[in-house]
C-alpha cells in the first residue's frame, strides 16, 4: 500500500494536475478570504469555507478522474492486481494519496484564522471545526470521484459524472423538497450539505454529521473495491 | 510447481478457456502455443490472479490463486501482453516502485533493480522517462519488472514481441538461463520461438488443450503416419501404377519433379506399415533407378498448423509463418 501511496503522490506532481488542483483552491481561498475577512472584516473564516465548497465541486473531479480510469486504459492495473497487494490496499493507497494532496490547501487554510486572530477577535474553535468538516467533506468527494473513475476507462466521463453527482449532493435539500413529504423527510436526513452548514453557519459541532461523512467515504471506497473485484469475475 | 485443474473462463456466452488442465513442474520452461485469440493471454491472466476463473483451480507453489492470492502472487512474476508501465516515471523509479509493490526488502531494492537492469540490458537507459523509450526497451523494462524479487515462477506473455532480431536472441538466452532456477511459462504464436526455448509445449486452440508434450514427443506422436517421398528416374505414367499397387498404401500424390527425366511421388501408408522396402523392390524389379527415398516427417510447424487450422484462424497462421520465414 505504501508503494502505491508514494507513487500516486509523486505522479500528481510529475504532471500538472497536483499543482493545478492546489493552485485553484489556494487562489480562491485567497479571493474569498480577502473579500469576506480582510475587506469586509468578518471574524469567521468559516464563511470563506462556505463559498469554497462550490469551488471544491469543480476541483475534486480534476483530482480523481484519472485515479482508476487511467490505470485501466494503460493496462497498468495488471501490475497492481497481480502484485501481492490486496485490492483494499490498492484502493486505500490511492485514496490516501489524493487525501494528502487535498490536505495541502487545507493546511494553508489553517493559517487564515491565525491571521484574523492577529488583527482582532477570531473564533478559532468554530473555524477549525469547520475546517475539519471541510476536509472530511472533500474526502467524501474524493471517494465518490474514485468510485466513478473505477467504472470507466475514460477520464472525461469520470470527471463529468463526478461533477454531476457532487452537484446533486449540493442541491440535495432543494431536490428533496419536491418529493412527497414522507419520502422527503426521510431523504433530508441524509442531507450532505446540511452537516457542513451546521458547522460553518451555526457553529454547531455536528458529530452525527461527521459520522455520516466518514461512513459515506468508507461506503464509496468499499464500492470501488467491489467494482474492481467484480471486473475480475465478470 | 503450477497446477491448473479444469480451468474455465466464460465471458457471457463466449467460452475463452474451456476446461483446461495441465501441470508445470519446477524448473521447466513451458511454452504456450496457439493462434491469436486461442485463450493464451486469458489463461495467463487467470494464473496470475488478474482475472477470476468461472470454475476450476490454479495452484502456484502450493497456494491457490483464488484462496490465498497474496501468497500465490508473491511466487509469480508476470509480464502481460502490454507491459504495464507508468509512462511518467523513469526506468529506475518504475522498478523501485515495482520492487516496493512486490515487497522486496528495502535494503535489497537498489541492488536488485541494478541486477535486473543488467540482465535485461536497460541499465544504460535507467534515468530516462519510460514515455521516451522505444517499444523494445519498454518490453525489456516490463521483463525487468517481472524478474524483480526473483520469484519462483515467471509468466511471460509473448516476451519477444516488438524486439529486433538481436534482442530476440538476447532475450531467448536470458529466458533459457532463467529456466535453470525458475519455472518459466511463456506464450507465443511464433512456433520457432517456443520450439527453441521450451522443454515442454502446450498447444491450445479455442481455449482447449489440443496437444501437449516435449517438442520431440509432439513430433513423434502426431506424425503417426510417416509419409515417404520417392524420386524415381523414368516416366511418371510408368511409375504411378506400380506405386499405387503397393499393399498398405493409403494416398499417392505426384509432386513436381526436381530434375529432368525423373518423377517425384509422395506416399502415405496405413499406420504401422513401412513402405520403404516395397518401394525399393518394385523399382528394382522394373529396373527403374530409385534416386531418392526419404521419410517426410511432419515438422512441429506442420503439426501446429494441422491442429489449429480447422477454422478461419488458419490464414492468419499462414501469415505468421511467412513472417517467420522473412526473419533472418
Amino acid at each position: 500500500m505504501s508503494a502505491i501511496y508514494k507513487r500516486e503522490l509523486s505522479s500528481y506532481f510529475n504532471s500538472m494536475i497536483g499543482y493545478v488542483f492546489i493552485a485553484v483552491l489556494v487562489f480562491f481561498t485567497g479571493i474569498y478570504f480577502m473579500a469576506y475577512n480582510l475587506y469586509n472584516g468578518l471574524p469567521q473564516f468559516s464563511y470563506t469555507l462556505y463559498s469554497l465548497m462550490s469551488i471544491l465541486m469543480f476541483a475534486i473531479p480534476l483530482l480523481t478522474m484519472k485515479s482508476m480510469a487511467e490505470e485501466r486504459r494503460s493496462r497498468t492495473d495488471q501490475l497492481l492486481l497481480t502484485a501481492p497487494v490486496s485490492l483494499t490496499g490498492v484502493v486505500m493507497g490511492k485514496f490516501l494519496a489524493m487525501a494528502t494532496i487535498f490536505l495541502i490547501p487545507v493546511a494553508l487554510c489553517a493559517f487564515c484564522p491565525l491571521i484574523i486572530a492577529m488583527n482582532g477577535e477570531a473564533r478559532l474553535l468554530s473555524d477549525y471545526a469547520s475546517l475539519l468538516a471541510f476536509f472530511l467533506m472533500g474526502c467524501v468527494f474524493i471517494a465518490i470521484g474514485m468510485f466513478l473513475s473505477s467504472l470507466t476507462e475514460s477520464q472525461i466521463i469520470a470527471a463529468v459524472s463526478t461533477f454531476a453527482v457532487l452537484l446533486v449532493l449540493f442541491l440535495w435539500d432543494d431536490l428533496v423538497s419536491f418529493l412527497p413529504s414522507a419520502l422527503s423527510s426521510l431523504l433530508s436526513a441524509f442531507s450532505f450539505t446540511q452537516v457542513f452548514y451546521n458547522f460553518v453557519q451555526y457553529s454547531v459541532f455536528d458529530l452525527k454529521g461527521l459520522v455520516l461523512y466518514v461512513s459515506l467515504a468508507a461506503l464509496f471506497l468499499f464500492l470501488t473495491v467491489q467494482t474492481l473485484q467484480k471486473r475480475r469475475w465478470a | 510447481m503450477i497446477e491448473v485443474r479444469d480451468l474455465v473462463k466464460r465471458y457471457g456466452r463466449h467460452l475463452a478457456v474451456d476446461h483446461l488442465s495441465f501441470t508445470v513442474p519446477d524448473g521447466q520452461i513451458f511454452g504456450f502455443l496457439g493462434p491469436n485469440g486461442a485463450g493464451k493471454s486469458t489463461t495467463m491472466n487467470l494464473m496470475t490472479g488478474y482475472l477470476g476463473p468461472t470454475s476450476g483451480e490454479i495452484v502456484v507453489d502450493g497456494h491457490s490463486v483464488t484462496q490465498e492470492p497474496e501468497l500465490a502472487k508473491r511466487a509469480i512474476g508476470y509480464l502481460p501482453e502490454i507491459p504495464p508501465l507508468y509512462l511518467d516515471m523513469t526506468v529506475e523509479e518504475y522498478l523501485d516502485f515495482a520492487a516496493g509493490l512486490k515487497k522486496v526488502p528495502k535494503k535489497e531494492r537498489g541492488e536488485q533493480t541494478d541486477r535486473v537492469m543488467e540482465l535485461t540490458g536497460v541499465f544504460g537507459v535507467r534515468s530516462r522517462l519510460l514515455r521516451n523509450l522505444s517499444k523494445g526497451y519498454r518490453q525489456r523494462v516490463g521483463l525487468s519488472q517481472a524478474l524483480l524479487g526473483f520469484p519462483k515462477v515467471l509468466i511471460l506473455d509473448e516476451p519477444t514481441v516488438g524486439l529486433d532480431p538481436q534482442q530476440i536472441l538476447e532475450i531467448r538466452t536470458l529466458i533459457r538461463d532463467l529456466g535453470r532456477e525458475h519455472t518459466v511459462i511463456l506464450s507465443s504464436h511464433i512456433l520457432s520461438e517456443v520450439q527453441e526455448v521450451c522443454d515442454h509445449l502446450l498447444i491450445i486452440h479455442h481455449g482447449k488443450k489440443v496437444a501437449a508434450g516435449t517438442p520431440e514427443e509432439l513430433e513423434r506422436s502426431l506424425a503417426r503416419t510417416p509419409a515417404l517421398e520417392a524420386e524415381v528416374r523414368g516416366e511418371a505414367e510408368r511409375v504411378q501404377p506400380l506405386l499405387s499397387a503397393l499393399p498398405g498404401l493409403t494416398a499417392l500424390e505426384q509432386l513436381p519433379p526436381r530434375e529432368d527425366g525423373a518423377c517425384l511421388f509422395r506416399l502415405e501408408a496405413a499406420e504401422g506399415t513401412d513402405l520403404r522396402e516395397a518401394v525399393f523392390r518394385v523399382c528394382a524389379r522394373e529396373d527403374l533407378p530409385l534416386l531418392e527415398l526419404r521419410r517426410d516427417a511432419m515438422t512441429l510447424e506442420d503439426i501446429f498448423l494441422k491442429l489449429t487450422s480447422d477454422d478461419p484462424a488458419a490464414p492468419q497462421l499462414e501469415n505468421n509463418r511467412q513472417k517467420e520465414e522473412e526473419k533472418p
